[in-house]
């Protein structure tokens, strides 16, 4: 190009040279043995500081062996290439630790007994006991809570989708997002305020489940809201256009046309709150024995009832069992509503698509 | 349906109808049924502002009465000893202990977060990337109190040879600096707090990195992008705002955790210069821990400290939230 | 400044689905070739195959050669990063990047292979400008965002942001099918131009386009529906138009088909 004022940098062949395929592979290894070695000749005790090691060895090696064969632009990708994958492993190993600590110590003392019997007055010191009274009073808590949410959120969102236009619906739905992110223990202290103090009924399963509720309704709202919006507006015109009244095309046509998100919703809802300690904590205050009745008294759940063994039991080995193997149930317990959930939501995809 | 056997529609009446007449008539509320289903609905929307208002008013009115009694200074006192009388009670090291644990958690979770995100949607392999995405998603759905009692048990006990060396190469910093005991430290509390919430941060990134437009990489590829330079180029800006707002929510989940800390930490009531020295302590932690023995007053200075949380997560989420409308405007002008 | 292409026993692949088989052509440096031909015949996917675009579909892959002058860009040690430095390309719907100014989405291309100094880059981009035939429209606002011009000049600055790196070799995949008659016909006029500079290969649906603009034309087709797309043949614009070889061509070109 003869009138180019600038030469422009280009490469002045295709080929480059590049590090064979294998070579992260390589350098992984090598960094892991090494960090390994490192760790075992400098006596370092943690195996998180052998991982970080290894971590750092990986993407510094990678960087300059990149850059050495590749160059900078070359390296500089490689080395994003290997952070990521250091974060990605990074994150797995605690996560996955989390799930095969809590398996691998809660399946020590779970059984039939556990399952089926209460802590009595089997002392924190002493093996035994069960947490059948914290199932109890959780399925209880949960319960009431979904009995109050679902309508609220149900409505609510039907509201928002169906007939929100003006300045109400606005601030509702702002508030909405605001009540998402209000933290457990402030609905909690809001409920001990005007229930337990100002109005001074006592604790129960019930002011539990109202704490709850605070927290349930809003992802009720959000996600039934995500769902109506789905339901085209081609069914509601033709329902409208038989002359059909609103209300009925709403309850005749809408909500069935959605059912299978909604309750993908709810159960999402239900196992979000279904661990939740801290309102539990200062609302239902906890109790070793069987209270069948919400409305009276303190009661027992399971979230509480691992915190209570852990916090109040002096470091006894039986109770640290007894907590793994109750948040174990608790884990369980989500998850299969997660996946009992997601598994609505996929059925019932195709026929919601538009 | 009872279409079919529905009487005529009444004739219009003569006279025209009232402009209230005209609105409700728009909204399709003029029948009996439609009206009272319209006021369910309504009033459950009504109903949810009542209840913020509410939470705002209980909780001002109950921290209103001790806080006239303290003798302490609300905002500067290092004491929590709200029971006695006169109270005396501050939330100095309360606020230190929840900013400072949040921070840790948002330095370590945020930058995870974004490369588990890249490493799903442009990094795994595609037939990993789906369920790896999938079990981080059920990750996010662990209770806080689980992770409270891995960090405890588990993650505590680990910690204290990575505490040796912080301390061998960083104690002069004097943050770093370590005596030694049980790492139940801030630190701790911002480790556990990030590996929580890392999940949620994950979720919300990966999706929106998921849909950075397909054309915009491609462009950048056909100009001679390494594929890292792609992301920059093209992913990054498209879900720097998403990442933002995802990271809030995080933030938002940090400051008000309560369980997970309140298992990990050993508290006190001082601000320590290094990170590493146990004590400290954060507002959801305190209320967790100070509340089987409180009486009355003590309660309501508990709520006085809860009230300056639910602001603080207002104003995080608020943001947040003004993060994400601006986004939505944005991404709309650009479709 | 412009390479020449020699394709040969081209055949690419999505995952198992075979989108092109055995394609064998060369593309002269300094001229137009179009590319022509039913949808799904492949022709896109062709094109992708020259900077190794085609690649980057999860589950793209080539088999064969294709010479950019005497390199393959198949070859093992090639670097697919200085293919698509060396072969550059628009897209069928304009895609500026929306966070950039125009300014920096004419620079884009340069600022990844090295640094320049602030003047030389505003020369680059005043060049490329010119070039693309919308300096004159945009030289009062540099720094507002791409996403503010009409499809049209988006286009444009698309070609400006690829030409700003000098590639040997220009490809353009139905750059005009997203765009009004007027902004087509400045499209095509540059195109006019920038043959002069560079090898350029468009892939069109619009025969009159191809017949206004390229000097050679390619006609793809494929024999039905699931089958690859093959090069049917390719020969002077002309005599594509007039009196071509193959019988299948005349029938598209009169409109029987396609």
């Amino acid at each position: 190009m003869s009138h180019a004022t600038v030469p422009v940098k280009r490469p002045d062949s295709l080929s480059a040279a590049r590090l064979p395929r294998w070579s992260p592979w390589a350098i992984a290894i090598g960094s892991v043995a090494a960090g390994c070695a490192i760790g075992l000749g400098a006596g370092l005790d943690s195996r998180i500081q052998w991982g970080l090691i290894a971590a750092l060895l990986f993407v510094g090696v990678t960087y300059a062996l990149g850059a050495k064969v590749e160059g900078r632009r070359q390296a500089k990708d490689r080395v994003a290439t290997s952070l990521v994958w250091v974060a990605f492993i990074l994150a797995v190993i605690p996560l996955a630790s989390l799930v095969y600590e809590t398996v691998a110590r809660g399946i020590k003392v779970l059984d039939v007994y556990f399952l089926t019997h209460s802590m009595g007055f089997v002392t924190s010191y002493e093996p035994g006991g069960g947490i059948y009274h914290a199932i109890l009073g959780t399925l209880e808590q949960v319960g009431l809570a979904t009995l109050i949410s679902v309508p609220i959120g149900l409505l609510t969102a039907i509201y928002l989708v169906e007939y929100g236009r003006g300045k109400l619906a606005k601030a509702v739905t702002f508030f909405v997002d605001v009540m998402t992110g209000i933290p457990s223990i402030v609905a909690g202290l809001f409920i001990l305020s005007f229930w337990i103090l100002i109005l001074g009924f006592g604790y129960s399963g019930f002011a539990g489940s109202m704490a709850l509720s605070i927290l349930m309704i809003p992802v009720v709202v959000r996600s039934t809201e995500e769902m109506l919006k789905l339901v085209p507006n081609e069914l509601r015109e033709a329902s409208l256009a038989l002359g059909v009244p609103k209300w009925r095309t709403i309850l005749k046509v809408v909500l069935p046309t959605s059912i299978g998100g909604i309750t993908t919703g709810v159960m999402l809802a239900v196992a979000r709150i279904a661990g939740e300690t801290a309102p539990v904590l200062l609302l239902v205050f906890g109790n070793p024995l069987i209270n069948g009745n919400p409305f009276s008294g303190p009661q027992a759940s399971l979230p509480l009832y691992i915190y209570d063994q852990y916090a109040k039991s002096g470091g006894s080995q039986a109770a640290y069992d007894r907590a793994w193997a109750a948040a174990l149930v608790l884990i369980a317990f989500i998850m299969i509503l997660n996946l009992v959930a997601r598994g609505i939501a996929r059925w019932k995809a195709p026929k919601s698509g538009r | 349906m009872d279409i079919a056997t529905q009487p005529p529609a009444p004739p219009a009446p003569a006279d025209r109808p009232t402009p209230a007449e005209q609105k409700r008539a728009a909204r399709g509320a003029t029948r009996p049924g439609d009206r009272v289903f319209l006021g369910l609905s309504r009033g459950s929307g009504i109903l949810l502002l009542a209840i913020m208002a509410a939470i705002a008013i209980f909780l001002t009115y109950r921290a209103s009465l001790v806080l006239s009694k303290n003798e302490g200074n609300f905002l500067t006192t290092f004491e929590w000893n709200a029971t006695a009388t006169p109270p005396v009670f501050g939330i100095a090291v309360l606020a230190f202990g929840t900013i400072v644990t949040s921070i840790i958690a948002m330095l370590i979770a945020v930058p995870v977060s974004v490369g588990i995100a890249l490493f799903i949607t442009h990094y795994a392999p595609k037939k990993l990337g789906g369920p790896i995405a999938y079990v981080i998603d059920l990750l996010a759905a662990v209770p806080s109190i689980v992770y409270g009692l891995w960090g405890a048990l588990f993650l505590v006990p680990h910690l204290e040879g990575l505490f040796g060396w912080l301390d061998d190469y960083f104690g002069w910093t004097g943050i770093f600096a370590w005596q030694g005991g049980a790492p139940r430290t801030l630190l701790t509390v911002g480790i556990l707090l990030a590996i929580m919430i890392l999940p949620i941060i994950t979720n919300v990134s990966r999706e929106v990195f998921r849909q950075a437009p397909q054309m915009h990489q491609e462009a950048a590829l056909a100009l001679g992008a390494t594929r890292w330079e792609v992301i920059r180029m093209s992913v990054i800006p498209f879900g720097r705002s998403g990442v933002i707002s995802a990271s809030m929510l995080g933030l938002g989940r940090a400051l008000g955790e309560t369980m997970a800390v309140a298992t990990v930490l050993s508290p006190d009531f001082l601000i320590h210069a290094s990170l590493l020295d146990p004590g400290g302590g954060t507002f959801a932690q305190n209320i967790a821990a100070k509340f089987s023995e409180a009486n009355d007053q003590g309660r309501d200075a508990l709520i006085a400290s809860g009230l300056v949380l639910f602001v603080i997560t207002l104003l995080v989420n608020g943001a947040a939230r003004l993060i994400i409308a601006r986004r939505k405007e944005y991404s709309g002008a650009n479709a | 400044m412009a390479k020449r292409i020699d394709v040969s026993g081209l055949t690419a692949y999505y995952s198992s689905h075979k989108a092109i088989e055995d394609i064998s052509m060369t593309v002269e440096p300094r001229s137009v070739t179009a590319f022509i031909g039913p949808s799904g015949c492949g022709k896109s996917t062709f094109l992708r195959t020259l900077n190794r675009m085609h690649e980057v579909t999860p589950g793209g892959r080539v088999e064969g050669k294709v010479l950019l002058d005497d390199e393959d860009l198949y070859g093992s040690h090639v670097d697919p990063v200085a293919v698509r430095r060396t072969v550059g390309m628009v897209f069928q719907r304009p895609n500026p990047f929306p966070t950039m100014s125009i300014f920096d989405n004419v620079a884009a291309g340069l600022r990844l292979n090295g640094s320049y100094k602030k003047s030389e880059l505003n020369d680059v981009v005043e060049k490329s400008l010119k070039g693309a035939n919308l300096w004159n429209e945009v030289k009062d606002r540099l720094n507002k965002p791409g996403s503010g011009l009409s499809g049209g000049q988006q286009q444009r600055l698309c070609i400006a942001r690829a030409i700003a790196v000098e590639p040997q070799v220009l490809l353009m995949d139905e750059p005009c099918s997203a765009l009004d008659p007027i902004s087509t016909l400045a499209i095509e006029d540059l195109i006019g131009e920038l043959k002069e500079r560079f090898t350029i290969v468009i892939v069109t649906h619009n025969m009159q386009q191809a017949a206004r603009v390229s000097d050679r034309t390619a006609f793809f087709n494929l024999a039905a529906v699931g089958q690859p797309g093959k090069l049917i043949e390719i020969d002077e614009t002309e005599r594509i138009f007039s009196n071509p070889s193959v019988q299948a061509t005349e029938d598209y070109i009169s409109g029987r088909f396609g």
